[in-house]
């Protein structure tokens, strides 16, 4: 007797149950798919507005200048604040735990190269300004350095699609374009990102310049805006509240007053996506788990016929010594077995599936949808909890058949 | 003489809806190692519902029974089912064997759940069916098998894991006259043997093989005969 009659077992129910066990393995293929590609999805997708979160950069914050709402000190509401480029020092030396880098930017400056004429935003600021804006160089180029802040070199970095404007697809790296007039070493072309949300147009299509080239090339002394990231996320209030501090104290406004300077906190973006997806994962993993008991549901039916029609064999076991325990692990080993042929065509087909996928060129708006560990790890969980319940009880059903009965002897 | 079996008066009440039957009513009865108890009695008399009883397949409604010296009134599913693999043989006059599984693996079924491993079951199912006369049969389904030879089958079946009793309720019920026949001397080899044996007939002829006659009638024992030794 052994497995190999096992297994003869079953394709005796199989044959005997042809439709019934085809449509039971496909209710539990399709709950695998449902379930595998939800979750797919889900991640996929978080994955992607992540991406473009990260484009913006990470939990950072973006701070603008403004009015003053309060009266302070004597000093009535409604006065201009303006941050310069020492205000951004103090705020460094001050706040130890985060790292600040001010902005000053031009809409009306052209780009000239050859017969191309462009007039992008140009962002001047320093170099950290793209480790905090994940503002990444393409290879075979640079950011702009301290050097270039020091020496005020007229270089520029470029956002891919500016680049392309201006370049296509020639090399731009090494290359001079004239900005207003004045020529402008590119040193460095931006890595394509995916960036979704911004304050001042996306990076791709700015050109970045030292700030000090900036300062001396334009006579500006103010900021337009400075952002800030602490170097641990939990302590971005914190931080915020010291930056209203020092600019209070400097600028003579009332540290209450947040009006004064706008600021735009990205991290708590982070934390609506964190729960946003923790919903919308949780939203999905029940709606295919619904599926996948309706699968169960299935399974559990038919192998209650199946126990329904191999009453008199249960009753022959029985009757040479088979103990209940040995009948109801073979029916409920038969039920996982068919779930998981069924689990195992699901997952084949959500496998097929992702591997189409990225040809349909979506990837952009929903991202790529991925077998994740967490995804297959889901839905084997599932399936085995459904598949022990939907066979225990028909197994059950099974062992506890009194022998008369079941030979219907009596 | 040894007592194998020992009831006292044993009932067995089936009630179905309104309406209750007593199929026994108070059978008394000592079966001792090596008989060969041949049960007769009309139809409906309560001779299948005591091999039932007897077979631990069924329990009675009242009264004792003593196997082999344990009490089986009382014992859980477990037990029971030890009880049945090792010590009783059961023949139905229906065969009873898995359809989808060959002669050989039907006559191991019991060594399997007696937790014998894989070698010697083969070994003892096939020196069991050999003692059936069907070698050449092992790898056959019982549908490609006739009715005296499935009868076989279920006979090497009962007998492969060394029962104290074999039980049989009308076991050439089914079967032509010269099939019935074979197995009629099988169970006199068999007895000769050593085997005890209880069946179950209504064939008088086959009766007046077997040591003892118990005849039964309403759910009782009417008489008792032993044949002269
Ligand atoms: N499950 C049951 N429910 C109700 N009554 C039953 C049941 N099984 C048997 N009986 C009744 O019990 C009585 C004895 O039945 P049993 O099968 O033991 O007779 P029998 O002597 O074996 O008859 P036969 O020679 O026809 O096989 C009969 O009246 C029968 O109708
Ligand atoms: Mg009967």
């Amino acid at each position: 007797m052994g497995s190999l009659s096992f297994f003869r077992q079953m394709l005796q129910d199989v044959r005997q149950q042809k439709l019934r066990t085809a449509l039971t393995v496909l209710g539990i293929t399709w709950g695998t798919v449902s379930v595998s590609l939800l979750v797919a999805f889900g991640e996929g997708l978080e994955a992607r507005i992540r991406a473009n979160q990260r484009g913006l950069g990470e939990n950072i914050v973006i701070a603008w200048p403004s009015r003053t709402s309060l009266p302070w000190e004597g000093l009535g509401k409604g006065r201009r604040i303006r941050i310069t480029e020492e205000d951004v020092e103090a705020l460094r030396r001050e706040i130890p735990q985060a790292r600040f880098s001010g902005e000053m930017s031009r809409e009306n400056s052209t780009f000239r190269r050859e017969r191309v004429r462009i007039t992008p935003e140009v962002s001047a600021n320093s170099p950290i300004f793209a480790a905090m804006r994940n503002i990444i160089p393409a290879a075979g180029g640079r950011y702009v350095n301290d050097l270039d802040l020091d020496r005020r070199r007229r270089v520029v970095f470029l956002g891919d699609k500016l680049k392309q404007d201006l370049f296509g697809d020639q090399e731009a790296v090494g290359q001079t374009v004239m900005l207003d007039n004045v020529p402008f070493l590119v040193v460095g072309v931006m890595e394509k990102k995916a960036q979704d949300s911004s304050y001042s147009g996306r990076d791709e299509g700015k050109a970045f310049i030292p700030d000090a080239t900036f300062r001396g090339l334009f006579s500006e002394r103010y900021l337009e805006n400075f952002i800030f990231q602490a170097h641990d996320a939990s302590a971005t209030p914190e931080v915020t509240r010291k930056v209203y501090e020092v600019l209070a104290r400097r600028h003579k406004f009332d540290p209450a007053d947040k009006e004064a300077i706008g600021m735009w906190d990205t991290s708590e973006a982070e934390k609506f996506f964190a729960i946003f997806f923790g919903t919308f994962r949780a939203f999905l993993a029940i709606i295919g788990s619904f599926t996948l008991v309706v699968g169960g549901i299935g399974v559990s039916n038919i192998m209650y016929v199946v126990v329904e029609e191999r009453t008199r064999e249960i009753g022959v076991k029985l009757a040479v010594g088979a103990k209940p325990a040995w009948i109801q692990r073979q029916f409920l080993a038969e039920t996982l077995t068919l779930t998981a042929v069924g689990g195992v065509c699901g997952m084949l087909v959500t496998f097929g599936f992702l591997a189409v996928f990225p040809l349909l060129g979506l990837d952009e708006y929903v991202g790529t949808p991925q077998a994740s560990p967490l995804v297959i790890a889901t839905t084997t969980a599932l399936l085995g909890v459904i598949g022990m319940v939907a066979g225990w009880f028909p197994a059950r059903r099974a062992s506890l058949l009194d022998p008369v009965v079941a030979l219907k002897l009596a | 003489m040894d007592k194998l079996i020992e009831l006292r008066d044993v009932r067995k009440v089936y009630s179905t809806g309104r309406l209750e039957v007593q199929a026994l009513r108070g059978i008394d009865l000592e079966v001792g190692r090596n008989e060969y108890v041949a049960i007769v009695g009309p139809s409906g008399s309560g001779k299948s519902t005591l091999m039932n009883i007897l077979g631990c397949l069924d329990t009675p409604s009242s009264g004792s029974y003593t196997l082999s010296g344990e009490a089986v009134a009382g014992l859980d599913r477990n037990r029971l089912a030890e009880i049945r693999n090792r010590h009783i043989g059961f023949v139905f006059q229906s065969f009873n064997l898995l359809p989808y599984a060959t002669a050989l693996e039907n006559v191991e079924l019991p060594l399997l759940f007696a937790g014998v491993s894989t070698k010697e079951r083969r070994e003892r199912a096939a020196a069991m069916l050999e003692r059936v006369e069907l070698g050449d049969r092992m790898e056959h389904k019982p549908t490609e098998l006739s009715g005296g030879q499935m009868q076989r089958v279920a006979i090497a079946r009962a007998l492969v894991n060394r029962p104290t009793i074999l039980l049989a309720d009308e076991p050439t019920g089914n079967l032509d006259s010269a099939s019935g026949k074979a197995i009629v001397s099988l169970f006199e080899e068999l007895h000769a043997a050593g085997q005890t044996i209880v069946l179950i007939t209504h064939d008088s002829g086959i009766a007046k093989l077997a040591s003892r006659v118990v005849r039964v009638q309403d759910g009782q024992i009417v008489e008792d005969v032993r044949a002269a030794a």
